[in-house]
């Protein structure tokens, strides 16, 4: 059902906008538009929603909290720094971008994690309290950097940081559909031993999970997933945190079914998002980002009073 | 099944567990005494690896218990902790399946017949109709007798169990007990208990472990740990002792 939901809405992405498209009978104009920016933008727009979606299931079974998300924690903070640094000095080497952001998010998602945990183990606040100051420290390394940027370059970024799609090209969209792919199999197979984890870290052992590969796995493949995502994409916030909360409220905490369906309920979430970022004031835009905090924020905070 | 050689365990620079040595047959109950912070949980987590001892051995079937992995331990030994929370709706069937863990593939779904096995344990414990229920809508009861039952879900042959009984009504610690007797009948699993209730370690353990201060104060059958002299030393109260006039097991009665 939800890979047909995913089609319906990969299909209103691509015939909806400020030029509407009938999907046949179209003029040389409308097909470049249809294939060369609309299609690779919504299946792009897809796998960024996956991989954030699974990255922030799987962190949540694996921290014990159902407030970690890849954006509160940190982790796409340090993606974006990667990214930068690429972009600044590496700007003609296409790799580096998915390369450094991949490093940026592991090394965020490493420094939260060493911040939050203490010997009587870690709670809600501590970790999100470590995710606001990584957060805020690599925001201000990103403010430094976009201050030695030129003027022209900088818009372009602010737009970015916030989460824009509208760079989308097809070698974008392979490399995240290759890393959500990957990202979402391998971490689907860890999910029982999440399930273990998820009640606790000493029962988990107790029973027989070997912890710190599991923790390993899925703070590597957390990081990959972010940091390809953020490489194409910027900064979309809340994804990993409304999805896999709206997945288990529809069919409870087993993350043998959370981690996959959480890829495809992020795939269309952020495609309808960004669907709503073209079409809201065209013909201009807003950044995808926006949207997601737009719906995730108040979603955060209803989360955090639960709690 | 196992034996304990001469462990040690730190906390930092402090001694918790000093040079204890002990074994655990096959088939018999330990009950594990001792006031508050003197080691009881400490020791009893060194025994499937999860606290590390820094010097002695823990050998299992003959074999160090670092030899094995994780999984095997697993197997092998089953842990009921005092209970901690979670945070997300984890249903009671999907808790006790848990259990199952290491007897499956790690990947994978559960099999017909763990999930026959966990039903069965839930029957055990008396919390047969929980099923579908959330782990955080239970009492503390409850959630105990859930949690005794994933320990019974993984078939071990070893249960260590840490005050299994607290929270649990006269009725359902007598069950606990039963059951765990049950376990240990005709030799196929033994079991180490840590329990504050003195009369209920005379009338199920067969032996008894006094600990003080991390070390091993007494060890024997419950009637020669359970001295009148020993508990004062130990806990600091003046008790009678006498007979239960049901079973003619030693009862113990604090002098208040």
């Amino acid at each position: 059902m939800l890979i047909a939901a995913l089609a319906v809405t990969l299909f209103a992405a691509v015939s909806l906008g400020s030029e509407r498209l009938a999907l046949f009978d179209l003029s040389e104009t409308q097909s470049a538009i249809l294939f060369d920016i609309r299609l690779p933008r919504a299946l792009l727009a897809a796998c960024v929603g996956a991989s954030l979606a699974v990255a922030g299931a799987s962190l949540q079974a694996l921290l014990r909290n159902p407030l970690a998300e890849p954006y509160l924690l940190g982790v796409s903070n340090g993606a974006a720094l990667g990214t930068m640094l690429a972009f600044v000095f590496f700007e003609g080497f296409s790799f580096a971008r998915p390369v450094l952001a991949f490093a940026g998010a592991g090394i965020a998602t490493f420094a939260v994690y060493q911040m939050a945990r203490s010997r009587a183990g870690m709670n809600v606040e501590r970790l999100v309290l470590s995710g606001v100051i990584v957060t805020t420290f690599l925001s201000s390394i990103i403010v430094l950097l976009t201050s030695v940027l030129d003027a022209a370059r900088l818009r372009g970024f602010t737009f970015w940081l916030l989460g824009d799609l509208s760079q989308a090209t097809y070698d974008g969209f392979y490399l995240t559909l290759a890393a959500a792919t990957a990202g979402t199999i391998v971490l689907s197979s860890q999910a029982r031993a999440l399930n273990l984890m998820m009640v606790g870290e000493r029962d988990a052992l107790d029973f027989g999970v070997e912890i710190s590969r599991v923790r390993l796995i899925v703070f590597g493949l957390a990081s990959l997933l972010v940091g390809t995502a953020v490489a194409a994409s910027g900064s979309v916030g809340y994804v990993g945190l409304i999805v896999p909360h709206l997945v288990r409220l529809a069919i409870g905490s087993d993350n043998r079914l959370v981690v996959p369906m959480s890829a495809f309920a992020g795939a269309i979430f952020v495609t309808l998002a960004d669907l709503a970022a073209r079409t809201a004031i065209a013909p201009r835009e807003l950044p995808v980002g926006a949207i997601t905090a737009l719906v995730g924020a108040p979603v955060f905070i209803y989360l955090l009073r639960r709690h | 099944m196992l034996r304990i050689v001469n462990i040690s365990i730190k906390y930092g620079p402090c001694d918790v567990v000093r040079g204890v040595t002990f074994d655990l047959h096959a088939g018999e109950i330990i009950a594990l005494l001792g006031p508050n912070g003197a080691g009881k949980t400490t020791l009893i987590r060194s025994l499937n690896g999860t606290i590390p001892i820094v010097s002695g051995e823990v050998l299992m079937d003959g074999a160090p218990l670092h030899s094995y992995s994780r999984r095997e331990i697993a197997r092998r030994i089953a842990v009921v902790a005092q209970e901690n929370e979670t945070k997300f709706p984890v249903t009671v069937i999907e808790y006790v399946l848990a259990g199952r863990f290491a007897n499956g593939s790690a990947f994978g779904w559960e099999s017909a017949s763990d999930i026959e096995i966990a039903r069965h344990a839930l029957l055990e414990c008396d919390v047969a109709d929980f099923g579908d229920r959330l782990m955080n809508e239970l009492s503390g009861g409850e959630r105990q007798r859930v949690v005794l039952a994933r320990a019974l879900a993984t078939d071990a042959r070893v249960l260590l169990l840490d005050e299994p009984t607290a929270n649990l009504d006269l009725a359902h610690q007598a069950m606990m007990f039963r059951l765990v007797r049950e376990r240990c009948r005709g030799c196929e699993a033994s079991a180490i208990v840590i329990t504050h209730d003195l009369n209920l370690a005379a009338e199920f353990a067969d032996r008894a472990m006094l600990l003080r201060g991390g070390e091993v104060f007494a060890l024997g059958t419950p009637e020669e740990v359970l001295t009148p002299s020993n508990v004062n030393e130990v806990y600091g109260v003046q008790v009678l002792l006498d007979a239960n006039p049901a079973s003619g097991k030693v009862r113990v009665t604090t002098v208040y």
